[in-house]
């Protein structure tokens, strides 16, 4: 097995385009499992840990493939509140030193964890080849299990995220209290400005998805000018079509039925707070 | 002058009843312990293991022609190259070392491959083409008896009848049941591995991860068709055991193609074999009735109990019996009737797992006593006590408990115990933790209890002994000590105790420990809680050898004094085959647990918020390895209780993962508050008493009579589920 070690982006993208076949390697802690259990033998591996391009953020959040965890957590964790959530839930404190957003969406586990954040805020996936680069919408990122819109010869680059613009919230259930894939996950971002929300569901369906009706229903439901204490039947509703959006199987981790009934009630308890955070943000501008 | 030992302790530190430093704890704590895992000989060429993908087929052909023209292949063996008896068991020999025409289970080995690295030999198994029949399994434990047979004598391995009174009695409070109990694994962190080096003379030398060298050894030989002395047994480093080690997995995998090929061989298993490569605890399906008075006296306890042995009988039939004698916990109950059936499936092969029988009994019974309470109107600790066996009680095979049984005692101090303060609000101390699935909504406390029995030493008449070798002689002008057995430490502590138990005994500080071996007789299973017990009784009996001979010198010039000794408990009985009746175990030990618990009603996510434990271990030789023993007991009993499953479907296993097979992490267990009783048992040497096992009894159920407390719900089945909770 070959082990490629670019140095910049260019000559990263070079050896992708000589060598489609090359497997990218960032933190590793996907790659590395699927050749251990000999899932996979690929002729080579592109380690894209010294490209200097893919570990680092800028200003306009455009977030280098390569930024592990630990440090979305810690150094955007102001701005980006749901991404750092999700994060503060991968794995174990080495897997999150060392894992990737980038990986996360290489891999396009219907169960990664960042997918349903990336999809309820609007992310956008900035891939690039010796050819030139794209901006794919996270909407239009996930194609399958695990089959993501990336070309043989391209790699992710970075992803796009705007600061948050209101109260965001992740949530995932898991049946340990660390360490754990999700039986099925929820994100909701609440855009005041925008009288909007975005919400997505992940461990429920073949990929990731936004739940398009709940997010609908509450644009026309909530009254982002005043915002007043939700009534129940709102969550409730909210709540239920979250759970239609979700096509989810049985399987070791969960039945089918509980999936629907656990995004529920993530739906209905993430909506609640992330409202009440709205208020009370209200209230000290007040 | 002859000293005693009290008198010589004092000269001496880390003797019995203190603490010291294990050799191997910075070690592992490091990363730097070598496991059986980290072995290796130049030279050495690597085995790999094809195993069935079927749980039950008729073998058809087995071609090895492509793989063995895979460069870099030294060997493919099957059945045909296995030169002694192909047959192999701890109890029955039923299992074959390489599978002939039939495979009974998935995972089950059918060729060896050994090569010059284990990726040309995973290559080369891809090439061995095997033709299958495949048949229909056999998966209900409760119908397997009459379902097609699976070995020759038919499904039924075992059947343990226990008849005690009369079984014409009527209570005032009849409470029934019916409880399962899902797969366990070991879940040991150092997957089986061993190296095997042929010696020119046609013996071998085995250096091996496992619980048991001696009784590994009479089977490698019959396997290979040596005298028992051509196959010699080093233990190298053990990653964990409880229960797991106790069959063989690679031993005579290893040895065949070390003799086969003339090079030393090495074989590894990875996670997802190793998953396939060892027996589990046995699953179980539990009938109870349970009879009181209405002032909560048992009046009978009836109970039929399946449990599943999968393809071959490994330890089942004393599995089996540990359900049954013990099946009705630890009360007083006049009228027993136990009928407990072990049976052959085509799911994974069950055998020892810590508590061996006691954990599946003890969910249900304790399960039943909960029942019991509620119907009653009284409190569950208060049933408990009621009935409450004591020194002098008798099991319901007629056995008449002889050394301390401080039942009420222990549930008492559990009870006594302060509650911890109330739900919490940080998200990180709430069920589901940073996965952020509740901020307290749907959050609700509850306190359940629990006490169990557990045999300790092996039962039913089995001589039960272990061997150990003393030797004193001057090092540096000092008296130093090596002990000797072939007694296996799996990271339980032995190698510790045996030091503290020479420096006790002989007063001399410096003790090395051999490597343990079979070129000394017998050290007995590290297992059954018994090897403090049995190896540190053989110790204790060759060190007073020895200060016989030593005679209160402390300089014995050239002189070296040399014992070895056999030491066995004293003897139990079989038990009568229709009635049960007899005196069928050596020693009990007990354990009460509170749990406490803050469950998500609406998600059915659990955090286990407290977890306490009383238990007597008679005599407390090294404090903080009992306190490590009753922390590890409990975190697998609480494993049990709500993640820990091996699910299986038509006999396959769908979970054979880290990933999916979940065990309690350091956010799952809670810090325990932990009293140790030591009422000395006179019968015992110091008057211990085993410690591993009976944490592990009484922790699960008193974690479900928690969330039951908090629910409301019967749940009758463990792990209990978040779908069991949310009724999806
Ligand atoms: C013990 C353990 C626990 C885990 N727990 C979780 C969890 O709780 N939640 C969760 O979501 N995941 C979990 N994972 C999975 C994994 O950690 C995550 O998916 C992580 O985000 C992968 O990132 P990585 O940088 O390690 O990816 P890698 O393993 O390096 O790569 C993953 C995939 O992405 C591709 N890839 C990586 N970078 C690029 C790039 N720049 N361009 C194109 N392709 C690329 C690789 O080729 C590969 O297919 C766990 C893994 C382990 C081992």
């Amino acid at each position: 097995m070959d082990f490629l070690r670019p140095e910049t982006l260019a000559e990263a993208l070079a050896l992708k385009a000589e060598r489609p076949d090359a497997v990218p390697i960032a933190g590793g802690t996907d790659v590395m499992v699927e050749l251990n259990f000999d899932h996979r033998r690929p002729p080579a591996l592109l380690d894209l840990t010294r490209v200097p391009e893919l570990q680092r953020w800028d200003e306009g959040l455009r977030i280098g493939a390569g930024v592990p965890y630990a440090r979305i957590i810690a150094e955007l964790g102001d701005r980006l509140p749901g991404l750092a959530m999700a994060s503060r839930t991968v794995g174990s404190p080495q897997i999150r030193n060392r894992g990737t957003v980038g990986g996360n969406l290489g891999a396009a586990s219907p169960a990664g964890d960042t997918h349903p954040v990336l999809l309820a805020s609007d992310a956008v996936v900035e891939v690039a080849s010796a050819r030139g680069s794209r901006m794919i919408p996270a909407t239009e990122f996930y194609l399958g299990v695990k089959r993501n819109a990336l070309e043989q010869d391209e790699l992710i680059v970075a992803v796009h995220l705007k600061p948050a613009a209101g109260p965001q919230q992740f949530s995932k259930v898991g049946t340990r209290n660390a360490m754990v894939i999700a039986v099925c996950s929820f994100a909701i971002s609440l855009f005041p400005a925008e009288k909007r929300v975005g919400a997505a569901v992940g461990s429920a369906a073949p990929t990731p998805r936004r739940a398009r009706e709940a997010e609908e229903f509450l644009a026309s439901e909530l009254d982002f000018s005043s915002p007043k204490p939700l009534l129940d039947s709102v969550k409730r509703e909210f709540g239920e079509l979250v759970s239609r959006a979700a096509s989810p199987i049985d399987d070791v981790r969960g039945s089918a039925a509980y999936r629907k009934h656990a995004l529920a009630v993530m739906a209905r308890r993430t909506l609640g707070w992330a409202w009440q955070e709205l208020i009370d943000g209200e209230r000290a501008c007040a | 002058m002859t000293l005693t030992p009290a008198e010589l302790t004092s000269a001496v530190s880390g003797g019995i009843g203190t603490s010291p430093q294990r050799p191997d704890g910075n070690l592992k704590v490091r990363g730097e312990f070598a496991y059986a895992s980290d072995l290796w000989h130049e030279d050495m060429i690597w085995g790999a293991t094809l195993r069935s993908p079927h749980p039950y087929a008729r073998i058809t052909s087995v071609d090895i022609t492509e793989a063995l023209k895979v460069p870099g292949v030294y060997a493919v063996l099957t059945h045909l190259d296995v030169p002694g008896r192909n047959l192999y068991g701890l109890e029955h020999k039923d299992q074959p070392v390489l599978a002939v025409d039939v495979v009974r289970y998935q995972g089950e080995p059918i060729a060896l491959v050994g090569a010059d690295h284990p990726e040309t030999a995973r290559r080369a198994m891809k090439k061995i083409v095997v033709t299958y029949d495949v048949l229909e399994p056999v998966v209900d434990m409760e119908t397997a008896v009459d379902d097609t047979p699976l070995h020759p004598g038919g499904n039924l391995v075992r059947h343990v009848p226990i008849r005690r009174g009369s079984r014409d009695v009527t209570a005032d409070v009849v409470v029934t049941g019916r409880y399962e109990v899902g797969m366990q694994d070991q879940a040991f962190l150092g997957p089986e591995s061993g190296l095997a080096v042929p010696a020119g003379d046609g013996s071998v030398d085995l250096y091996i991860a496992t619980q048991w060298l001696h009784v590994d050894r009479s089977q490698v030989a019959a396997a290979l068709g040596l005298p028992e002395e051509k196959v010699r047994l080093t233990l190298s480093g053990v990653g964990g055991a409880f229960g797991g080690r106790e069959d063989l997995s690679m031993q005579v995998h290893a040895c065949l193609l070390a003799l086969h090929t003339g090079k030393p061989v090495k074989m590894v298993y990875n996670r997802e074999e190793s998953f396939y490569g060892h027996v589990h605890r046995h699953p179980a399906v539990l009938y109870y009735e349970h009879g009181a008075d209405h002032t909560g006296k048992l009046v009978y306890v009836r109970t039929k109990m399946y449990l599943d042995g999968g393809a071959y009988a490994s330890s089942t039939p004393a599995v089996v019996a540990n359900a049954a004698t013990l099946g009705v916990g630890p009360y007083e109950v006049d009228n027993v009737t136990v009928d407990a059936y072990g049976v052959y499936t085509n799911n994974p092969p069950c055998g020892a797992m810590r508590g061996f029988g006691a954990v599946q009994a003890g969910f249900a019974y304790e399960s039943q006593m909960d029942k019991l309470a509620e119907a009653l109107g009284m409190s569950p600790v208060d049933v408990r006590v009621r009935n409450a066996m004591t020194e002098g009680s008798v099991m319901p095979t007629g056995q008449v408990v002889d050394s301390a049984a401080p039942v009420a005692q222990l549930l008492k101090l559990v009870q006594d115990k302060p509650l911890p303060a109330g739900t919490s609000t940080d998200i990180r101390e709430l069920p589901g933790g940073v996965s952020n699935t509740t901020h307290g909504e749907g959050v609700v406390r509850g306190v359940g209890y629990a006490v169990g029995i557990k045999n300790i030493c092996f039962s039913e008449g089995y001589d039960d002994y272990s061997t150990a070798r003393v030797r004193v002689s001057m090092v540096n002008g000092e008296l130093a000590a090596a002990v000797h057995t072939a007694a296996c430490e799996v990271g339980q502590g032995l190698v510790t105790i045996m030091q503290q138990i020479v420096r006790t005994e002989l007063g001399i500080e410096r003790v090395t420990v051999l490597p343990m071996d079979t070129t000394i007789g017998n050290g007995g299973s590290t297992s059954a809680s018994r090897q403090t017990y049995v190896t540190g009784g053989a110790v204790k009996a060759a060190c007073a050898l020895v200060r016989e001979k030593l005679a209160g010198r402390t300089d014995i010039g050239d002189e070296v004094i040399d014992e070895t000794t056999e030491w066995r408990h004293r003897a139990t009985e079989a038990i009568d085959p229709e009635t049960g009746q007899g005196n069928a175990h050596v020693q009990y030990g007990f354990a009460a647990h509170r749990a406490v618990v803050d469950v998500d009603v609406e998600l059915g996510l659990v955090r286990v918020v407290a977890l306490d434990c009383a238990q007597d271990v008679g005599r407390a030789l090294n404090p903080q390895a009992v306190v490590g023993q009753i922390q590890g007991g409990s975190a697998q009993g609480l494993g049990l209780a709500v993640m820990e499953e091996i699910q299986t479907s038509g006999g396959k296993v769908r979970n054979p993962s880290f990933t999916d097979y979940l065990i309690p992490t350091v956010l799952d267990m809670p810090p325990m508050s932990i009293d140790v009783l030591e009422l000395a048992d006179p019968h015992a040497p110091y008057g211990i008493r085993g410690v591993g096992e009976p944490p592990t009894i009484s922790s699960t159920p008193a974690i479900v009579a928690a969330i039951r407390a908090a629910t409301g719900l019967a749940l009758t089945r463990v792990p209990v589920r978040p779908e069991h909770l949310t009724g999806t």
